[in-house]
């Protein structure tokens, strides 16, 4: 199994240096729209959630891919997008379940989070704590607890 | 171009036109950005004597060259306008995420001319900027209109600076909103948003900001995050935000209560840092690259329904931000009022109707002392407006946002109210603003703090107590006036770069933004640079108040901290010895007595040709 980030979003403050750090490795300046981790804002519970790609064991952004751009990094583990193979045909963000794969405006073509070469920039950056770079056990440690409590909350806010 | 990105967005508010501008790249280098860099732009094009509400008044929102970058807290957006509270030029800050967004859509500054013709708001999306219809949004508070913006334009990561109802109605302390709690708070900016018609500037920005030397950046930008992250004042302020400012203050009798009747308040641990991390704290909330996180959501919960008002924003059970330090004092120990929720619903009703909470809760006291007095009689008022009462507080905030019955008179501050009332001593603060949370007889050294500011009475620009309890003796003068010189010079040089000041006082002094901001600009500036920018800024900003009216009678405080001593407490029968402090003050800013800086100060400065 390979190491992924793992999200605690109740240690998140929402502040985006995650999104900063990544821009940073991604593109050479600080552009948070260019991060390829993004912080979701659940402004009426105060909840910060950042979210990227998971490094699914069963990647279907992989599987979709008509040109085999997608491939494993043998470093890193990490799903890795080949961008002189990438034609922008874009079914890598439609077979994403987490929308974590996206296209770029630039180019066109995808980008996804590579864990940079396995040294992740955004963990290094967030001063909460909030990023884990770990092996995952089971796939239910990833936002599992978390989405339960806040799927909770809203359900019986909607009572 | 790097740190800056060398353009400014003007735009004609009466034709609906825009232009983009480069920066005038000497002024960068002389004032770094932000405040500094938008006091040089108001000192060219506007004449200081317009009134702070008609066309003429410009209205600049300039960040600094570490806004939208990683440094801790590099978050900030400065207001600068003439002041509607003050008349003076007013320099609000701002964090949340707006700034930023400004930034990375490609300018450093905006800067709005002339009034709308009709209800308008401003689209800046990169390079496509548009001036469009407010009619829907007019009317509406701070939340609704952040939300309706985002909704109407399908924009999900739309940041949006507003003015809510109070800010329409021309509140003399209305704010500029931003990320739905933040606030350009002080002196009336929204009013003058207001007075232009302008109800909100929408932005999106998919650019970047530039380095100029990243490896010197990374290296100046880890040991400030590395500093911040192991420095005790930090995790104090992640654990409590500021709130635990009303324990220090307290114990020292410095905390104003009932209009600066007395500086310790029964009721402060009702308020402090650790009743709402107990009671009703739901999350802490960063602003952008925040590494503290004093941001304090909380929530009423079954409380909501306590202290009705007409109109509320949205549900009350839902979270909301504050209070912090300032907003606990105001809408709670200086009107008297220790129960929390009250003091929260006012709050979020400050926030959601932007309005300047400081101001507010000033204002009322001075309103509840009028009536404990009988000035005011119950046959002018809807409610008793007694000290203490959670419902007044509640309901007049309210009502001063929309200008009902009395509010109409609290909407104009406490100066105009005493004075229209012919009780001037009410008004509790110095150029037409109302103090913040610190009594000068609990701390000499805020006297002369806020009888010099250029912006009327602010805690910002040079804070005392925390050298005078430990370094100096709190109800002596000895140094006071030399240190207060010194703080606003680096807080200056502080402000224009775009970081928020907790920055100095969780990670370290001034010393550590100059090699942030070398690298970001390739410029090379050093320390002594900097504090000759905040120097240059500070005397420019004086220069343009002198030229609105100013004088050295204006760097007064009211006769009450001059005469009056606290009855009781550690600071019992002490008071403010301006008279001392003062002089002082002037001969180390090498100012006349009058208070007109010296030709030799302006030459050295680069400033002698304003004049």
């Amino acid at each position: 199994m390979t190491k992924s980030l793992k999200i605690v979003p109740d240690k998140c403050t929402g502040c985006m240096q995650c999104e900063l750090a990544c821009s940073w490795v991604q593109t050479g300046t600080f552009a948070p729209s260019q991060s390829m981790i993004r912080v979701n804002v659940f402004d009426e519970e105060a909840s910060f959630a950042p979210y990227t790609c998971v490094q699914c064991d069963e990647a279907w952004c992989m599987n979709a891919c008509p040109v085999n751009a997608i491939t494993i990094d043998p470093q890193s583990g990490a799903k890795v997008v080949l961008e002189p193979l990438c034609i922008g045909c874009h079914l890598c963000t439609i077979a994403c379940p987490f929308g974590a794969i996206y296209t770029l405006p630039q180019s066109g073509k995808a980008g996804k989070c590579d864990l940079c070469g396995g040294e992740p920039a955004c963990q290094k950056a967030c001063p909460t704590d909030a990023i884990e770079f770990k092996e995952l056990q089971d796939s239910d440690e990833w936002f599992g607890p978390w989405a339960d409590r806040v799927d909770h909350r809203y359900r019986e806010a909607e009572d | 171009m790097s740190g800056w990105t060398g353009k400014l967005l003007r735009v004609d508010l009466s034709s609906g036109t825009h232009r983009i501008e480069d920066i005038r790249t000497d002024w960068l280098k002389q004032y770094i950005g932000g405040r500094g860099l938008a006091a040089r732009y108001l000192y060219e094009e506007m004449d200081p004597r317009a009134d702070p509400l008609g066309p003429e008044n410009k209205l600049i929102f300039a960040t600094g060259p570490l806004t939208g970058t990683p440094t801790p807290c590099g978050s900030r957006y400065m207001v600068v306008t003439k002041g509607a509270l003050t008349n003076a030029i007013t320099t609000s800050n701002s964090g949340g995420h707006w700034g930023p967004e400004l930034k990375f859509a490609g300018y450093d500054m905006v800067i709005l001319e002339g009034r709308a013709p009709k209800p308008s708001y401003l689209l800046v999306y990169d390079d496509r900027v548009e001036l469009r219809d407010a009619a829907t949004l007019w009317g509406k508070g701070v939340w609704k209109t952040e939300d309706g913006l985002r909704e109407q334009l399908g924009i999900p990561n739309l940041r949006v600076s507003c003015i809510g109802q109070a800010g329409e109605n021309l509140v003399r302390f209305a704010c500029i909103m931003n990320d739905k709690h933040r606030a350009a708070g002080r002196s009336g900016v929204g009013a003058v948003m207001g007075s232009k018609n302008l109800k909100a500037i929408a932005v999106r920005g998919t650019g970047g900001v530039q380095i100029a030397d990243p490896p010197a950046f990374m290296d100046a930008l880890w040991k400030l995050r590395n500093a911040m992250s192991a420095s005790e004042s930090r995790q104090d302020l992640s654990e409590l935000g500021t709130a635990p400012t009303i324990d220090f203050t307290n114990s020292f009798g410095g905390l104003p209560t009932r209009n600066f009747e007395s500086g310790q308040f029964e009721g402060y641990e009702n308020l402090n840092g650790n009743a709402i991390k107990d009671t009703r704290l739901v999350a802490n909330k960063a602003c952008f690259a925040c590494d503290i996180a004093c941001g304090r959501v909380c929530r009423l919960g079954d409380s909501a329904d306590k202290f009705m008002v007409n109109t509320h924003p949205r549900n009350w059970r839902t979270a909301g931000e504050g209070p912090e330090y300032e907003s606990a004092w105001a809408l709670g120990a200086d009107t008297g009022v220790s129960d929390l929720d009250a003091v929260l619903k006012a709050n979020w009703l400050c926030n959601d109707l932007g309005m300047d909470p400081i101001s507010m809760g000033a204002t009322l006291a001075a309103a509840m002392e009028l009536y404990q007095r009988g000035v005011i009689g119950d046959e002018d008022v809807e409610m008793p407006l007694n000290f203490g009462s959670a419902e007044a507080l509640v309901r007049m905030t309210e009502a001063t946002a929309y200008r009902e019955g009395f509010g109409d008179v609290m909407a104009e501050g406490s100066k105009r109210m005493g004075d229209k009332l012919e009780h001037p001593e009410v008004f509790m603060g110095s150029k037409g603003q109302e103090f913040p949370a610190y009594d000068p007889r609990g701390f000499q050294g805020m006297g002369v703090a806020y009888a010099t500011c250029n912006r009327g009475a602010c805690h910002l620009r040079a804070w005392t107590p925390g050298v005078e309890t430990s370094e100096m003796s709190p109800h002596t003068t000895e140094g006071k006036s030399e240190w207060v010189v010194h703080e606003q010079d680096r807080t200056t040089a502080h402000d224009n770069t775009g970081v928020c000041l907790f920055t100095s006082m969780a990670a370290g002094p001034l010393e550590t933004l100059v090699p942030c901001t070398a690298a970001a600009t390739g410029i090379d500036y050093t320390l002594d640079e900097f504090i000759k920018i905040g120097e240059r800024t500070w005397n420019l900003e004086r220069l343009w108040n002198l030229k609105a009216g100013f004088t050295a009678a204006d760097d007064t405080l009211p006769k009450r901290l001059l005469e009056e001593g606290h009855a009781d407490g550690p600071a019992a029968g002490v008071t403010v010895d301006l008279q001392a402090m003062l002089p002082v003050y002037y001969r180390e800013r090498n100012w006349s007595p009058e208070g007109i800086p010296s030709q030799q100060k302006l030459l050295e400065l680069g400033l002698a040709s304003l004049q």
